[in-house]
């Protein structure tokens, strides 16, 4: 999702009887569905798995500014290009929620971003997929935060509070991202035939970058027990990405657009569609740094932190000015 | 980082006649941005018509271990609520 | 007092023109701004410019009458029929620059409509007033942070300079008056913009104080965007993109 492989900071699940007393009344609370708030007391690990789980989060929402952010200038209505801006903008509020709930565990958002930049955190791999015509536009509100709305709404139940609320603002928002999304390909489909090309193409290169956000498959995603556990993850891989292809196949075939997967076909028995997997080896490439727009990506959003520096610097400055000004006045 | 913008509160009021509300946090550089900034980032959707804005360092809280002490002794004293009292039905309203 | 469609027309380009493209330059920054509060601030900018420019441009199409929409008239015509001033299509360059180019046409635009909302064409009068609000924000954000970054630090205060040493000569043109401006200010449309200048030079003059910026002396402006004559280089890459997928799919329902 656009927390990939949250490598969790704990040996593994400890039993009732390995944890000590303040461990179990913490564990108690979250069985009971009890918030866990920023003053109270957590495990290290709990908090440093939080940091990392959303901060990642917080990254993706930042990063995934851009595929978007590249059709701005190009919308080809003044509608369509108001509701894109306000799409995206929406994502750099998300973020900014986001690095808030992490701040409250006591990582700063300037510390988050300078070990994205350095390299050592990562965003959602579907962020260094392209653009590449108008169609994607739709495709991505549709897919990308389709599949993110699925994940998300399941996280507004998540144990830590300020997650947790974050999450309950960027559901209540996300809502017309996807609607915007299918609304855009909708017309591309039902368009000239130069339009419903630009959409069956939109939904064959998305498609399988799509279901790869919810992460390796359930066999092969080692670090689930404990965040299970502590309701930092709360449905498994498998069982949301299954959820996202039964809510999605209607939608594709709503449109008259051929399927991306020749697998993909009802399963009567297990009530569900089965589907192909897509390629973990092209995954895990992207996660390390080669997927298509990786180097862009982090290039464009390091060059807008550092070109901003000066900005930053200069206002805050002025601030402290007129701060001491004040004093000396009084 | 010794030169990132003070963290600030944000609250808002929703609508007219109801008290100023939580809705989270972010960056300024004073407080006068820090409203500018709140007025953009927390009400794109028409969500407010009063702001205010208290730097984050600046906020006392009750510490969570206290929760016994300063809440609990207040879980008895049930006759403050107004269901604790029957009046029959005859009275009316009250 | 009647008033020539076809200088209505013109008139209401200007405008209409003035906030597409600055709102298209302004939306140019989405995802890469210094830092996520002014990312957020600044698309705000540019949606009330795209929304301003509906509203312009939609009533342009209508007075033109020839069954076209503000769509037609924002992606369809080529960089000489554009009537934009020329700072507005002036390029981005960093942040400083971006903010003082915003600065010195919010400022323009906050003395411009507190006139248009007296027009005596009520959808220009309703237009202005709906736009008015808009505007008091953006000129009071827009001086704030010129103010912050010009009495900022060294190097803002440096780059701030500079970006208005830049920019200096395009401020003139909006104060350029033309007989479309005559024939508007006689039927009590708009303004005679010229009249506008005393109150922008005192404006800007406190603002850009206060940021301890120096106005350069020269009063030389560039100009030849309000009437087409002569644009910049950049209008046509801007056009370029902007346009690209209405002239690449003609006729498609987008």
């Amino acid at each position: 999702m656009y927390a990939q492989m949250i490598k969790t900071a704990s040996a593994g699940v400890k039993s009732r009887e390995e944890m000590t007393d303040q461990e179990r009344e913490f564990q108690d609370k979250i069985d009971n569905d009890i918030k866990i708030e920023p003053r109270d007391w957590m495990p290290d690990d709990y908090r440093r798995t939080l940091i990392r789980q959303i901060g990642q989060h917080a990254h993706s929402e930042v990063v995934g500014q851009l595929p978007e952010g590249n059709w701005i200038t190009r919308a080809p209505t003044l509608e369509r290009k108001a509701i894109l801006l306000a799409k995206v903008q929406d994502e750099a509020g998300h973020g900014l929620y986001l690095y808030s709930a992490a701040e409250t565990l006591g990582e700063s958002r300037d510390e988050l971003v300078r070990l994205l930049h350095e390299g050592r955190m990562k965003y959602s791999s579907i962020f260094n997929y392209p653009t590449l015509n108008w169609a994607d536009i739709g495709a991505v509100g549709w897919l990308v935060d389709g599949a993110a709305i699925v994940n998300q709404v399941a996280l507004q139940r998540t144990s830590y509070g300020p997650y947790s609320r974050a999450m309950i603002r960027i559901c209540k928002e996300e809502s017309f991202h996807a609607r915007q999304g299918y609304h855009a390909i909708m017309k591309m489909a039902f368009g000239t035939p130069e339009q419903t090309r630009q959409a069956q193409s939109a939904v064959d290169r998305l498609w399988f970058p799509a279901i790869m956000m919810f992460g390796p498959t359930d066999a092969d995603s080692t670090n689930s027990d404990q965040s299970m556990a502590w309701k930092i993850k709360v449905k498994s891989n498998d069982e949301l990405r299954q959820q996202f292809v039964d809510q999605t196949v209607p939608q594709i075939e709503y449109l008259g657009l051929d399927l991306p997967d020749p697998n993909i076909k009802w399963n009567e028995e297990r009530g569900h569609y089965d589907f192909s997997d897509p390629d973990w080896s092209e995954f895990f490439n992207v996660i390390k740094g080669n997927g298509p727009c990786n180097v862009d990506r982090m290039k464009d959003r390091v060059a807008a932190w550092d070109d901003g520096e000066w900005v930053r610097d200069g206002l805050l400055a002025h601030a402290q000015k007129k701060a001491a000004a004040k004093v000396a006045a009084e | 980082m010794k030169n990132e913008w003070p963290l600030w509160e944000i609250f808002i009021r929703g609508q007219h006649g109801m008290s100023h509300r939580h809705v989270g946090s972010l960056h300024a550089p004073d407080a006068e941005m820090a409203i500018k900034n709140a007025r953009d980032v927390y009400t794109r959707r028409n969500e407010g018509v009063s702001i205010w804005v208290v730097e984050a360092k600046h906020i006392s809280a009750t510490a969570p271990g206290d929760k016994g002490p300063l809440f609990e002794p207040s879980e008895s004293k049930i006759y403050r609520h107004p269901t604790f009292f029957d009046i029959p039905e005859e009275v009316g309203s009250m | 007092m009647s008033v020539d469609k076809q200088q209505l027309l013109q008139f209401l380009l200007r405008q209409g023109d003035n906030t597409l493209v600055l709102g298209h330059r302004v939306s140019e920054w989405c995802g890469h701004s210094p830092i996520l509060e002014e990312d957020i601030a600044l698309a705000n900018t540019a949606l009330d410019l795209i929304g301003q420019t509906q509203m312009w441009l939609g009533y342009a199409a209508e007075v033109q009458g020839e069954g076209k929409t503000a769509d037609d008239l924002a992606f369809l015509r080529d960089a000489w029929d554009f009537r934009n001033v020329l700072l507005v299509e002036m390029p981005n360059g960093d942040f400083g620059q971006t903010l003082l180019r915003q600065f010195l046409f919010d400022a323009f635009q906050s003395v411009l409509m507190g006139r248009l909302m007296k027009s005596s064409d009520e959808q220009v009068a309703a237009i202005a007033a709906k736009a008015s609000k808009e505007i008091a924000y953006h000129v009071e954000r827009s001086a704030d942070t010129v103010v912050g970054l010009g009495d900022g630090t060294e190097e803002s205060h440096d780059r701030m300079q500079a970006a208005l040493e830049y920019l200096w000569p395009y401020a003139g043109e909006m104060f350029e008056s033309d007989d479309t401006d005559a024939a508007m200010a006689a039927a009590g449309v708009a303004p005679d913009p010229a009249g506008l200048r005393e109150e922008y030079d005192a404006l800007i003059g406190k603002v850009l104080g206060e940021a301890t910026l120096t106005i350069p002396d020269s009063r030389y402006n560039h100009k030849g965007g309000r009437n087409g004559a002569m644009h910049t280089e950049h209008l046509g890459h801007l056009l370029t993109s902007m346009q690209w997928l209405q002239r690449a799919y003609p006729g498609c329902e987008w």
